[in-house]
């Protein structure tokens, strides 16, 4: 009975948690927070009765990973939760498939065309993705480089309402 | 062969050794060839090239760290990803010579990379079974990165070769003049004889002919020629560089070295 509750009890303080860890936005997106990016891979009270909190980063290579660990540590300090220990998690590695059709539909409100095609396609490896403008809905897109502002972003213009846009890639 | 038998603990010593170094040929190929790429941001002949080639840089510097890192670790004398890239002289450094060539035009590089790129495609693919599930969580992260990589390069490669007279004569120069560093890719050592046997690494010798096939396929798509093998005077991997690879460390490493412990 009372370890029914206890789990009940740390169920209930790791959704706290995940709610805290959806406040901290991407600093390169931040319309997205990382928890819609995919980026926080687990959340859990172990035995010992810590925290621990598992984030992954999205590119190697991708400058945000540092800022976005220290934001994390910042919230989980402010929070109460100054012991949690923060892990870094590569395997399995992110995925663009990971972000939530939240995020999907926020990234098209801020002007960013969400990831079109399953990552899993073959023609998604050798082709630019055919994207529909996240302004005016057209399907006549170019896509001018396969490299934007970030990592994760490619950039596209628009054949119709000639605006530029970025897109967010498929990894 | 030798006349005995390793004691354990030189056996378990000279395994480690190996691991360690392995470790850093893969880390300080990718770090140098990073480092190259980044010498053209605001260089490259458009800007979109610019970005993709920073972009490039900016994934093989951070499959560095997380290698780094990890080698730093399995050493255990402290060193962390700083340490390693910024306080080593060349002859520790353990990259593959190809990676540390200078970047000459923009065909130049677009062959260096597309070598590199196709070289990491094998090794990655085929640490994705490795013993040690470290390096294969590194690998798997690396090589979706690298299969764009290789498609950025290969585009690249086929659009010039298969382009202007102009282009074609050049990509082919530089492929004449980098292809006697390829023999270094797959030759194994005592290192990756160790590895292969610990099941942490895929045989090379099974790797090569992939790559190869590869290779062949890119260049008859870019009507380029391959060159004839060379023999095989560089050993990268084991800390006998050329020239360039000092030179290109006094630029990385000066504002280490000049500011010992300097910090953002």
């Amino acid at each position: 009975m009372s370890a029914v509750i206890k789990l009940e009890g740390a169920a209930a303080r790791e959704q706290a948690v995940w709610a805290l860890l959806a406040e901290v936005a991407d600093p390169e997106i931040p319309v997205l927070s990382i928890v819609d990016l995919g980026i926080v891979r687990h959340v859990r009270f172990e035995a010992d009765g810590r925290l621990h909190v598992g984030i992954t980063p999205t590119y190697s290579g991708c400058p945000a990973t540092e800022v976005i660990r220290t934001a994390v540590r910042t919230a989980l300090d402010a929070a109460g939760y100054a012991d949690a220990a923060l892990e870094e998690v590569l395997s399995p590695p992110w995925t663009s498939e990971w972000l939530t059709s939240a995020a999907h539909a926020k990234l098209k409100a801020f002007g960013i065309a969400p990831p079109q095609e399953p990552v899993a396609s073959p023609s998604h490896l050798w082709h630019a993705p055919l994207v529909p403008c996240p302004r005016c809905g057209s399907r006549t897109t170019e896509r001018l480089s396969e490299f934007g502002s970030t990592p994760c972003k490619a950039h596209y213009r628009c054949g119709a309402c000639r605006e530029p846009f970025d897109y967010f890639k498929c990894l | 062969m030798s006349a005995r038998r390793d004691a354990p603990n030189e056996r378990d010593a000279a395994q480690q050794a190996a691991h360690v170094r392995y470790v850093l040929r893969l880390a300080d190929t990718s770090l140098v060839l990073g480092q190259r790429l980044g010498e053209w941001v605001g260089h490259a002949p458009a800007l979109e090239e610019d970005l993709g080639l920073a972009n490039l840089a900016l994934d093989l510097i951070g499959q560095a760290r997380l290698l780094l890192t990890y080698a730093g670790e399995l050493e255990g004398r402290g060193r962390d990803e700083d340490a390693l890239a910024f306080l080593r002289d060349a002859p520790d450094f353990a990259n593959l010579t190809l990676a540390e060539q200078p970047n000459g035009d923009f065909g130049h590089t677009i062959v260096r990379q597309w070598l590199l790129d196709a070289w990491q495609l094998e090794i990655y693919a085929g640490l994705l079974r490795s013993a040690d599930t470290r390096l294969g969580a590194i690998a798997a992260k690396a090589l979706k990165e690298t299969r764009y990589h290789h498609r950025f390069s290969s585009g690249w490669l086929i659009r010039l070769g298969d382009g202007t007279a102009e282009s074609h004569e050049r990509v082919q120069a530089g492929l004449d003049s980098l292809w006697r560093f390829t023999a270094e890719l797959f030759a194994a050592d005592e290192v990756d004889e160790r590895m292969q046997a610990a099941a942490i690494t895929p045989a090379l010798m099974e790797l090569a002919p992939r790559w190869s096939a590869r290779i062949d396929e890119d260049l008859a798509a870019a009507t380029l020629k391959r060159p004839a093998a060379q023999p095989y005077p560089w050993h990268g991997r084991r800390g006998v560089h050329t020239e360039h690879l000092g030179h290109m460390l006094a630029e990385m490493q000066h504002l280490q070295r000049t500011y010992p412990g300097v910090r953002w």
